[in-house]
């Protein structure tokens, strides 16, 4: 009634923190500890309506226990049966893990800027992921499979700790039979594995690619993409063909609570997905 | 006396004890008034009903890590500046439900807060805490999502503003260019003048809450006098902070040598995040019943400094102190200007007044200042 308020047009007309209902369909186990849950509305509207992008990601709430940022992992052309692969790390997600098919949660999003799937048609492409950071790369390699002659050379770079913690590892022979190289690594192997041993960076020493027409996405722990970055730089790729996925604490994901805070981004709402040339001061320093 | 009520923008004078009929007349319209009064050996803000509520003839000494009120002989009502509290705890509860779960046939039911948002007629609102105040708009609701309880809260206050004429030595309201004097965003603003207030009319409904007071127009006489008030404020200030170099100089200066100095004194104990009127951080929680069939999900005021603040799987992104306050200090002064557009510091100087050791924001940056690599 009084005073003037200078608000923003566009708005989300519901309360942003209140979440939706979503049943599990279907989980999926990928490998020690991690499992793919595929989720739906109870709504059947909520089902129509809900669309996301690669990159992006929900947050899923239990009550009474609490609510985490999880990376949407499905297909974004089938937006109905949303998949989340979960890593059982901490309160939450070890909640998540002990849930069975049919049981209810909440569910809102989705949140955060995607990969730039737009911008990289023509271009070769270089997926390079650590451990559950091919998750949020899995709906780009989707995406790309769908129309697999709008991009070039398409290479997915992979790795995990140990050969138990490879996610996705069915499906890699028919993403190589549809034209995506896939080369993968795991820092530890065991008496059964024989692939590459060694870190997720060093698998660039096995590719020749071409640094014009390039672009990098790369999704893993910080110190992983670091060094990601620094072998993409050594190839000449520029700096703006870089983007990374980042995680931070999260409690709100619409920039209220102010703990995703990277520098000057939100990365709820600026990221997850950055472009290497607008963070390039912050990455990779010290507590920051 | 005039019947009629006086216009927006004009300047009007009446005698002290009208802003009692101010008061009554906001109590009339459903408001439920917060104001400055004294409590515990501060001023505080808190629901006031009459003028005798107000701090009259206390003043507050500031002085980095201090806070004292002394009796003056003026009987000035609002001869204080700020003290801890600010408008953020009404308009952003430090504790507030956001919404309830109920187990139904196996699956969640959601249930939204359904209890109307109170009417707050804020009293008092000194310039910087006003600045404040818009710089919590643009944050929570000057986005593309809104929070709507803010916005709720938010689009209901009536603020009647008091311009100052005293200021403390933590205040430096000129070098964030908020203050001494209020010039937008309220519906009355008062200045407090020996024998009677000096009242702009900055609404609509500044006008209607004035209805029944001996109101006259403002003379010339009566607004040099209410200008050198806020002069003599102005002319208080002795502490400065120069901005126009700030979001570059501590972007350029993330491992200056002066954060391990500052780390050595801070106390990582949260409270210039809690006095700051700007700091909007949350976090939640959960609560249960034993059956685990219904819960609550209460957003809880947080603060960078907690050590959880940034944990993730596998540890803390800020586990030092060092980091914690380059953290809020960055963000207060430099990334709050590409999130919002503007600083998020006011120069109300209750960082400086509340911290336990006395660190003074202004000095901190004026040692990165110093010794800065550009």
């Amino acid at each position: 009634m009084s005073t003037a308020l200078a608000v923003a047009d566009v708005h989300h007309p519901v309360d942003p923190m209140v979440p939706r209902v979503a049943t599990i369909r279907a989980i999926k186990p990928e490998a020690h500890g991690i499992s793919t849950f595929a989720m739906a509305f109870e709504n059947p509207a909520d089902r129509a309506s809900f669309q996301f992008q690669p990159g992006q990601f929900n947050m899923l709430y239990l009550p009474g226990v609490g609510e985490a940022a999880i990376s949407i992992s499905s297909d974004p052309a089938d937006a109905r049966h949303l998949g989340h692969t979960i890593r059982y790390a901490g309160n939450v997600t070890r909640a998540l893990g002990r849930l069975k098919v049919g049981d209810a949660l909440g569910l809102r999003g989705p949140y955060g800027s995607h990969w730039p799937l737009e911008k990289a048609q023509g271009k070769n492409l270089v997926i390079v992921a650590g451990g559950i950071g091919l998750a949020p790369l899995r709906p780009v390699i989707l995406s790309v499979l769908r129309r697999r002659d709008a991009y070039g050379r398409v290479l997915l770079l992979y790795g995990a700790r140990t050969p138990p913690d490879l996610l996705y590892t069915s499906e890699f022979g028919w993403w190589r039979e549809r034209g995506i190289e896939v080369i993968v690594t795991v820092d530890l192997a065991d008496e059964k594995w024989r692939g590459k041993v060694g870190v997720v960076p060093q698998l660039f020493y096995f590719i020749r690619m071409e640094h014009k027409n390039t672009m990098v996405m790369t999704c893993g722990p910080e110190i992983m993409m670091r060094f990601v970055i620094y072998e993409a730089l050594a190839r000449r790729v520029p700096k703006d063909c870089i983007y990374i996925s980042m995680e931070r604490n999260m409690k709100c994901a619409v920039g209220f609570c102010g703990h995703c805070q990277f520098g000057p981004t939100f990365l709820c709402k600026q990221g997850p997905v950055l472009n290497f040339a607008a963070i390039e001061p912050f990455f990779g320093r010290e507590d920051f | 006396m005039s019947l009629s009520l006086p216009r927006v923008a004009a300047s009007v004078t009446v005698p002290k004890g009208s802003l009692q009929q101010v008061f009554d007349n906001l109590r009339g319209a459903g408001f439920t008034l917060i104001g400055p009064t004294v409590r515990d050996g501060a001023v505080v803000l808190e629901e006031i009903e009459r003028l005798e509520d107000l701090p009259q003839g206390w003043v507050d000494e500031q002085q980095p890590g201090q806070y004292r009120l002394a009796k003056t002989g003026e009987n000035l009502y609002f001869g204080f500046t700020v003290g801890p509290h600010s408008w953020k705890q009404f308009l952003h509860p430090p504790r507030l439900r956001l919404f309830s779960a109920e187990k139904k046939n196996g699956s969640w039911v959601f249930h939204s807060p359904q209890e109307p948002p109170p009417h707050y007629a804020f009293v008092g609102v000194h310039a910087c805490d006003l600045a404040a105040i818009t710089i919590q708009d643009r944050v929570l609701i000057g986005s593309e999502f809104r929070d709507p309880h803010y916005a709720a809260r938010r689009e209901q206050i009536f603020i009647l503003a008091a311009n100052c004429g005293r200021a403390t030595s933590s205040c430096f309201c000129t070098s964030m260019k908020t203050g001494p004097k209020v010039t937008s965003g309220f519906d009355l603003a008062l200045t407090e003048l020996p024998d009677l207030f000096l009242i702009e009319i900055g609404s609509e409904a500044g006008s209607e809450m004035m209805r029944g007071t001996p109101w006259e127009a403002a003379t010339a006489f009566d607004l040099s006098r209410a200008s050198r008030v806020t002069l003599h404020a102005e002319k208080q200030i002795r502490r400065r902070m120069y901005t126009d170099d700030l979001p570059d100089l501590l972007y350029a200066n993330l491992e200056h040598p002066h954060w391990d100095e500052v780390a050595t004194r801070c106390l990582s104990c949260a409270n210039c995040t809690m006095v700051c009127p700007t700091c909007f951080c949350t976090t939640v929680e959960d609560t249960t019943n034993l059956q685990g069939t219904a819960s609550d999900r209460i957003r809880v005021a947080d603060s960078c400094y907690n050590r959880d603040f940034s944990h993730v799987h596998g540890g803390n992104i800020r586990p030092s102190i060092k980091s914690r306050y380059r953290q809020w200090l960055t963000h207060k002064l430099a990334s709050w200007h590409d999130q919002f557009g503007s600083s998020g510091c006011v120069g109300c100087g209750r960082c400086i007044t509340w911290c336990p050791v006395g660190i003074e924001i202004t000095e901190e940056v004026n040692s990165i200042r110093t010794k800065a690599a550009r």
